[in-house]
């Protein structure tokens, strides 16, 4: 049977790889070929070089979503990882309710993103008609609008990862800690941590890149107001392709740009957090 | 036994082949049905397409697909775009292979964007229908976007307040009705002492909010901006039309920017929002606004009359909804109309099928000669046509199409849609968003004629 499967290896392989090809290699590949290219519509490219990304480059409101979505996404993956690794410690101590708790604080992230962002902007602008001031009247409101609605969708998720993170630590390990007359700040540093790391390096990725490439929030909430000051990067690029006529491929360009960006930081954060991990 | 895994082996790949072969062949087939879906037996297209721009009139547009297809057997699939995605949409549908039959441009710059795919038009019956063959988008002597309503937009002001106040004894001015407005000075006299006196008149401001959140600024970045630089276009003259001189600018001045000042800080100073909170209001806010009589005035066009009608608890009646030009304090605005126009040009795709294009242009002609087209277009979507098939006694009922077609009679010049010349929608927003920090207090009014000139160079540059 090993040998069989190994022999029919490519057949059975053959759909998934229609597939991936399908709806993910082609596509990426013809959109690369577009980001070199002049174009309306998918199909009347014309090959112009380097141009579109020259262009992309010397284009101040990309490097301006670009600085606001590295802000953006240092502070939420700081806050959203901290929220959620404190609220699953609080949810592993078996209090009562913790199911329920758990339940709640997960929900959020059952909402779509364009409803979240349109829900934030009632509640936010709620607030701050009081002071006669809007989410458009300065981008910071815009800025925290953001790390508040972002938090509120991915906390729970992440805590439902370190919860089982958490759960897998043996609670061997934690009373031998104890008896040795560690304190409970030392436990938390030298044996749960590094026991959780897994969960960690998920929890990091996750909100990391979700963070960097988020767009339905972002658009619902402020849609770059005031003056594309809040507008991020996948805004930026929706924005170019389709609010520019004959920048089609500059926004290609851009889109090229930010596929590579959250490739590196992806990996690099994976491969910094992978070396941490230790067996328990 | 390891027979038995052999020949498990071998029917697992057989039924994995003939899965794969079944699946490929129905595609097949599919893609065949698809290819041939529109042409029917005799050579006519059985199927259109009709990309419709306006979304507030999307259901009426369905009504008369099933129509035509009762009449005809022709299928006219209408899918429409929601507000402000217009290109956004048509840039999508038109790449896929049952792609719109009948789309609509904006102009000479949507022309520009799209004229790969518009068929020329200069031998159709529709466009020999066209009462004033000019209106129609051209290049060289091509015809590429046929026109199919007049639109007019001002200042919409509820005449049951304005007799309100003109019946009050103390009024500051010496007028004494809404009509009797013809020039900025007096329009700013009424209105400030409109607000002075708005316990009186039991509305919360004179206007409704200036709405300027993202997606709803078009009534100050493209219709207000329109005034100040049809004066501006105006003053050239090498050119006799300001659409053309607007197109030949690479650079504007914005040398009236001062008048557009005056009425926009008229309407923000004596609105029924505080202009920090612009950012947050929409034209629906803005026309409910009006329809619940918490407002007396607000600059909109005559598209606007489904809205005011269908606001639940609308207490303006269609008589007292009076049209006023947008008086800005140019010299001479006396003899200002409003400002009338279009930015709805139909097309047809040049990229489908030849028995396609016949039949998408059969459909609009249909539209616009049968008697139950044309009882469509008049009562239903309640267009202007610009078309002479249409008789004095079949033109729309709603009261601010009827004011346009009074206002278009009056000895006045109406301004003409200059803003079809505007570079693109890049500058307009960002024009928009200048005027939001200029309202929120951000920015003076020198960086917004700033932001305005040079977004304006920088988007005709490329």
């Amino acid at each position: 049977m090993q040998k069989s499967i190994k022999k029919y290896f490519a057949l059975f392989a053959l759909p998934t790889i229609i597939a991936f090809s399908v709806a993910f290699v082609i596509p990426f590949l013809l959109g690369v070929y577009l980001s070199f290219t002049e174009f309306t519509t998918v199909n009347d490219a014309k090959w112009v070089g380097l141009s579109n990304y020259v262009k992309a480059f010397s284009n101040q409101d990309f490097l301006n979503a670009l600085w606001f979505t590295v802000k953006f996404t240092l502070v939420s993956v700081l806050t959203i990882n901290v929220f959620a690794f404190s609220l699953a410690m609080l949810l592993t101590r078996g209090k009562r309710g913790t199911n329920l708790f758990r339940t709640v604080f997960f929900m959020p992230n059952l909402i779509g993103g364009i409803v979240l962002g349109y829900i934030w902007q009632l509640i936010i602008n709620g607030v701050l008609y009081n002071f006669d001031l809007t989410l458009t009247s300065d981008p910071k409101y815009g800025f925290w609008g953001l790390v508040v609605l972002m938090n509120w969708q991915l906390i729970g998720y992440m805590m439902i990862i370190y919860v089982a993170g958490i759960q897998n630590v043996p609670k061997d390990v934690i009373e031998v800690a104890k008896i040795d007359g560690a304190s409970k700040f030392q436990v938390l540093r030298n044996v749960t941590l590094p026991l959780v790391m897994p969960s960690i390096t998920i929890c990091l990725f996750l909100s990391l890149s979700n963070s960097f490439k988020l767009f339905d929030q972002n658009l619902a909430l402020t849609a770059g107001a005031p003056a594309k000051q809040t507008a991020m990067l996948a805004l930026d690029i929706y924005n170019t392709f389709y609010g520019k006529t004959g920048w089609e491929g500059v926004g290609q360009a851009k889109a090229v740009v930010f596929f590579v960006l959250v490739a590196m930081i992806a990996l690099v954060q994976l491969l910094i957090t992978r070396r941490k991990e230790v067996e328990s | 036994m390891s027979k038995l895994k052999k020949m498990l082996g071998i029917m697992l790949v057989l039924t994995l082949v003939t899965v794969l072969a079944a699946c490929g062949k129905s595609n097949e087939s599919a893609t065949g049905d698809n290819g041939g879906k529109g042409e029917g037996t005799d050579g006519g297209a059985k199927e259109i397409y009709f990309l419709n721009f306006k979304p507030e009139i999307a259901e009426v547009y369905e009504k008369i697909a099933k129509d035509y297809e009762a009449e005809t057997g022709v299928k006219v699939k209408v899918v429409t775009a929601a507000s402000g995605t217009y290109e956004t949409k048509l840039k999508s549908e038109i790449s896929k292979k049952d792609a719109p039959t009948i789309f609509q441009i904006n102009g000479p710059v949507g022309y520009q964007a799209w004229k790969d795919y518009a068929l020329d038009l200069k031998d159709t019956k529709l466009y020999s229908y066209l009462s004033d063959p000019s209106l129609a988008v051209t290049s060289e002597d091509g015809v590429y976007g046929i026109p199919y309503v007049v639109e007019g937009y001002g200042i919409i002001y509820n005449d049951a307040i304005m007799q309100k106040y003109f019946a009050l004894p103390d009024k500051a001015v010496s007028i004494s009705s809404a009509s009797e407005i013809n020039n900025f000075d007096t329009l700013k006299a009424v209105v400030e002492d409109m607000t002075a006196k708005k316990e009186q008149l039991d509305i919360k401001g004179v206007f409704a909010s200036t709405s300027l959140g993202a997606g709803e600024q078009w009534r100050w970045q493209t219709h207000l901006a329109n005034l100040p630089l049809y004066y501006e276009f105006k003053d050239n003259t090498e050119f006799d039309n300001t659409v053309l001189a607007g197109l030949a600018a690479d650079e504007v001045q914005f040398k009236y920017n001062e008048y557009y000042k005056n009425i926009f800080d008229l309407y923000t100073n004596n609105s029924v929002t505080k202009g920090t909170l612009l950012g947050g209001k929409s034209v629906a806010d803005s026309m409910a606004e009006f329809a619940l009589g918490q407002v007396a005035m607000v600059q909109n066009g005559n598209w606007a009359w489904g809205q005011i009608n269908e606001v639940g608890g609308n207490v303006v009646k269609a008589e007292d909804i009076k049209f006023l030009p947008i008086y800005t304090g140019m010299s001479g605005e006396e003899k200002q109309g409003l400002a009338i126009g279009t930015e709805n040009y139909l097309s047809i795709n040049s990229k489908v099928s030849p028995e396609k294009q016949q039949a998408s242009i059969e459909f609009l002609e249909w539209l616009f000669t049968s008697d139950k087209g044309k009882a469509y277009v008049t009562q239903e979507l309640g267009f202007i046509a610009p078309f002479n098939t249409f008789n004095e006694d079949e033109k729309p009922a709603d009261p601010l199409a009827r004011e346009v077609m009074t206002w278009m009679e009056k000895d006045v010049t109406s301004v003409p849609w200059t803003f079809a010349a505007f570079p693109s929608e890049e500058f307009k927003n960002q024009f928009g968003d200048a005027l939001l920090q200029y309202v929120q207090g951000n920015q003076a009014w020198d960086e917004v004629v700033k932001v305005f000139t040079d977004s304006w160079k920088a988007e005709k540059a490329k």
